[in-house]
């Protein structure tokens, strides 16, 4: 039996569905607009072909992205393993402990690790203090990859850490029982549970890392142009607002195409963690 | 095995943290070094409680956050609601769909997007300076609903309607319901979604970047603006002040959400 739903019930979701068309929707088709039309508003195909002239900065991102999401991956799984294998009070605290800096303002943390990275800063002070020739850190593209990885390694772990809290114990007992050993257990059980937030990492990883602006500017010292980076300019100027809205809606389209391919690879309940 | 995964653990939590430590620690140097720590001294706060741009940042991002957060959090409750009683389903997913872009959408995006209607209704006006702090809050109001309706909607799941139509037949209006019954079961979703929303806006930089102007600013823009140039090392006690405050909110709210997690677990366990 279908009940009747009252005014309320019915005009609560409006104001919302209003908002979102104005400033979620609206803003994307301008874009869009943007992108496909000159200074004067007649139409043009020229920003969307002046990319190509941009390629290798779009190839760098990728890369950059990759490597980083790589290390967060390889470095973030076995810490949410530990983790989630740690005792209740401890995970509370643990739990604390790796949400703190996704808190903490991606400029201080992306500042703080350069002026440690800079040439006067406290890792080349202990190096020469140790009788090493100081490294110049800041400005190469380590660094960059570096930074994306400090800056996101908790984006990596805290989905991971999820899907790993919601594994039943009892399937590694199982696995135990029928002859697997720990290697085989974690190949075989543990590894494809946790895919769902293996993905939701990866994504969360991936996403701000190749949309950068900051990290490139601080730990890159100017040397690196990111797809960010490019962006981040052309808005400086209304004449290269529709270039970059073309750059930006290229990488929207390919971010989204992205993630919907990792959303068919998780399973239906592949919810976001935030 | 065991012993040499806890090691893993604590030296990634360790490299984790040295940059945010020493950062805190060079905020009590007296001298302008980042290398040698010259002795103890509160020099660097007193400088920042001077610095009256500082100052107003702060308290534009206080205003900003608390304000989108509110606005945030009552258009997002109801759209929850008005969610959750939905029937037309490709409506629905519609719905969810489009408020999800702004999550899902790298930062940059959303923000030249915004940037761009602004820029292009302000042309259409014949404004100028449409930037500025009405154009933050739309954005940030705009990028807050997701977080609140994400936090409120499972709350209306869990609402047992029998509760809802025992309202009703006792004599309470639709609204008096709502208000009354269902409004205090979900009230835990509706803070945890302000709270969200607050700390969002108060961390946002790269969508601020976009959509504010010089006369605008926030903490984060300042931040940027600081770190630009030279640094004056008032900033190192800034961020110091920032990350304890943020701490002491993480640990309250986590203190929320373990009592949320109990009545949770009670809720399953009659079931």
């Amino acid at each position: 039996m279908k009940k009747k739903l009252s005014f309320l019930e019915r005009a609560a979701a409006v104001p919302h569905m209003v908002w979102a068309v104005m400033f979620i929707v609206a803003p994307l088709l301008i874009v869009a607009f943007f992108a496909f039309t000159d200074t004067k508003g007649g139409f043009t195909l020229s920003n969307i072909q002046s990319l190509f002239s941009y390629s290798h900065i779009f190839l760098v991102s990728i890369c950059f992205s990759l490597v980083a999401t790589f290390f967060c991956l390889l470095i973030g799984y076995p810490l949410a393993y530990t983790m989630s294998r740690a005792k209740p009070s401890t995970q509370k605290l643990l739990m604390v402990l790796l949400m703190l800096p996704m808190w903490i303002s991606l400029l201080i943390r992306t500042y703080s690790l350069m002026t440690l990275l800079d040439n006067g800063g406290l890792v080349n002070s202990l190096l020469q203090a140790i009788g090493l020739e100081p490294v110049a850190m800041v400005g190469t593209g380590g660094a960059v990859i570096l930074g994306m990885i400090y800056d996101f390694l908790p984006y990596m772990v805290l989905p991971i850490y999820t899907s790993m809290q919601k594994m039943d114990n009892r399937y590694l007992e199982a696995a135990a029982d029928l002859g697997c050993n720990s290697f085989q257990t974690m190949f075989r059980v543990v590894l494809p549970l946790t895919t769902p937030g293996i993905l939701s990492g990866i994504t969360m990883v991936f996403v701000p890392s190749i949309s950068t602006f900051y990290i490139s500017q601080k730990l890159g010292g100017g040397n690196f142009d990111l797809i960010g980076d490019t962006i981040e300019r052309q808005f400086k100027y209304p004449s290269t607002y529709h270039v970059g809205a073309a750059i930006s809606l290229v990488m929207m389209i390919l971010i989204l195409i992205s993630v919907a391919v990792m959303n068919r690879f998780s399973d239906e309940e592949g919810e976001i963690v935030v | 095995m065991k012993i040499l995964s806890r090691v893993y653990m604590w030296v990634v939590f360790a490299l984790l943290y040295a940059p945010i430590l020493v950062l805190v620690i060079f905020s009590f140097n007296d001298g302008g070094s980042l290398s040698a720590y010259t002795g103890f001294s509160f020099r660097w706060y007193g400088e920042l409680f001077r610095d009256s741009v500082a100052l107003q940042s702060l308290k534009n991002s206080l205003m900003l956050a608390i304000s989108a957060g509110l606005i945030a959090t009552v258009i997002g409750t109801f759209a929850a609601l008005g969610l959750d009683r939905m029937r037309n389903r490709y409506l629905k997913g519609a719905v969810n769909s489009v408020t999800n872009i702004p999550m899902m959408n790298p930062d940059i995006v959303t923000g030249v997007s915004m940037m761009l209607l602004f820029v292009a209704v302000g042309g259409v006006l014949g404004l100028q300076d449409i930037l500025g702090r009405w154009t933050m809050l739309i954005a940030h109001t705009t990028f807050g609903l997701p977080y609140v309706i994400l936090s409120v909607l499972p709350r209306f799941r869990q609402f047992d309607p029998s509760l809802r139509e025992a309202a009703m037949d006792l004599g309470c209006t639709p609204a008096q319901s709502f208000f009354k019954v269902e409004l205090p079961q979900i009230l835990p979703g509706v803070i945890s979604g302000f709270i969200m929303s607050f700390t969002m806006s108060l961390d946002d930089f790269v969508i601020s970047h976009f959509v504010s102007s010089p006369d605008f600013q926030t903490l984060p823009l300042y931040i940027y603006n600081q770190t630009a140039h030279n640094v004056k090392y008032s900033m190192y006690a800034l961020c110091t002040l920032i990350i304890v405050t943020i701490l002491i909110l993480l640990l309250a709210v986590n203190f929320a959400g373990g009592v949320g997690d109990r009545t949770k677990r009670r809720k399953e366990a009659v079931k």
